[in-house]
């Protein structure tokens, strides 16, 4: 009997891999980390590159390319959590700076406080038309 | 009675919105099912991540990150509204809307400021229309939701939330409960909460490579991220399937009146023959 230990890989958008492995190789911030069953717990960051798998039942190593993320590897568990998009933190901040100045831009022109009347108003009209519409429509049957 | 004629083009024309809402109908439960298999497919990173950050939270007693640490005046508040790029889907983000608009009043009402981060067109331009403080938007996500364009805007709250510019962090979506159901929810971000995360089974402390901070940094951050874009993809859903049915019903109001406009017709043409039939046989009595 080999010695295995589960692996999860996933990512915000989709399930990757599951199953087991008796060896991996992920491509840890620090450098290249090998872990087999029995590691102890330990938690790192994932730089871009390729994460292989050794599994039980075939010869060939499975490989999975990653652009990030984080490893997870509990007692008789590992789990990769693969990012989905190619991160840095220069990347993050030009993201969230052209958010900004999107919704700057579009907030330009109008007045600075927020007209709650008026936005409860306008909903409740929504509302009203929607129920209108569906009573309309149960008296018609 | 109206003319023959103008029935005639009045029947075509509500015909040919039937097509179209017809069309659309169908559309849309494609592609509901395909936004709730996207849905489905993200939650085992959600799942996954959730169980990650419940350990460190219990195991790292040496670095308490900001997102787990409560704050005990909250004076300013940050929202996260989640709404279609589209209409015509019922009332889906009205709901929502309505639902977010009372909350911030109360909170208005409590001396609270708030911040808005509006994702989908329909909720930044009515939170822009009403004058909310939107600080930032992502409009167009189209129909498969990436988390790549959503990092934007997700960063400019949480930035805010570690520099102290907001207390706490909520977000406002459309629950997917099923095709027929969907539900307007409200729920609160950060600081997360320990019952939100559970309690792990087991105990362990972990190795941290190269060191806590920047590990537990990049994971929760990495959290936060998958529930606003869990709560993306269900919204998605919750948009498609709502809009199944808003165009389902019209395409069934459009058979009730094209049904109703041939009654119409047939009678106006039924009382022309009478009419007709009634004169030929006046005027042949007249002459015989």
């Amino acid at each position: 009997m080999v010695n295995t230990v589960h692996i999860d890989v996933v990512s915000a958008e989709a399930s990757i891999f599951a199953g087991e492995a008796e060896f991996i190789v992920v491509p840890a911030s620090a450098g290249e980390v090998g872990i087999y069953p029995n590691h102890a717990p330990m938690v790192t960051s994932i730089k871009p590159g390729a994460l292989r798998i050794k599994t039980a039942d075939s010869a060939e190593e499975t490989l999975i390319f990653l652009s990030g993320g984080l490893l997870e590897v509990q007692p008789g568990l590992i789990t990769v959590l693969a990012d989905t998009a190619v991160r840095g933190h220069d990347l993050d901040e030009a993201k969230a700076i052209a958010a900004k100045a999107a919704a700057e831009e579009a907030m330009k022109n109008r007045s600075s406080d927020m007209d709650y009347a008026k936005a409860q108003a306008e909903l409740s009209e929504a509302v009203a038309q929607i129920q209108a519409i569906e009573r309309l429509r149960k008296k018609t049957h | 009675m109206a003319g023959s004629k103008e029935i005639r083009t009045k029947i075509k024309s509500v015909e040919n919105t039937r097509k179209i809402t017809k069309a659309m109908e169908m559309v849309a439960a494609s592609k509901m099912r395909k936004a709730q298999d996207r849905m489905r497919a993200s939650r085992p990173y959600a799942e996954k991540i959730r169980n990650v950050a419940a350990h460190l939270s219990f195991a790292n007693p040496e670095y308490k990150h900001p997102y787990l640490v409560k704050r005990d005046v909250v004076k300013n508040i940050g929202l996260i509204v989640i709404s279609s790029d589209k209409g015509l889907c019922g009332g889906l983000n009205t709901n929502m809307l309505r639902l977010s608009v009372n909350q911030m009043k109360s909170w208005e009402a409590e001396g609270k400021a708030i911040s808005v981060s509006a994702i989908g067109n329909k909720g930044f331009s009515f939170m822009n229309r009403v004058g909310a403080n939107v600080k930032s938007h992502i409009t167009g996500l189209g129909d498969v939701p990436h988390l790549e364009t959503l990092i934007g805007t997700i960063k400019v709250m949480m930035d805010a939330y570690e520099a102290g510019e907001i207390d706490q962090l909520y977000i406002s979506y459309t629950k997917f409960i099923n095709t027929m159901k969907q539900e307007p929810v409200m729920e609160q971000l950060l600081p997360l909460s320990g019952e939100q995360l559970g309690s792990p089974k087991g105990h362990w402390d972990y190795i941290y490579e190269p060191e806590a901070k920047p590990v537990v940094d990049q994971l929760m951050m990495r959290y936060v991220e998958s529930l606003v874009y869990n709560a993306v993809a269900e919204n998605m859903a919750s948009e498609q399937s709502s809009r199944m049915v808003a165009m389902k019903s019209a395409s069934d109001n459009a058979k009730e009146v094209i049904g109703d406009l041939k009654l119409v017709y047939n009678k106006a043409r039924q009382a022309a023959i009478t009419k007709e039939i009634s004169e030929i046989v006046g005027g042949a009595a007249a002459v015989s």
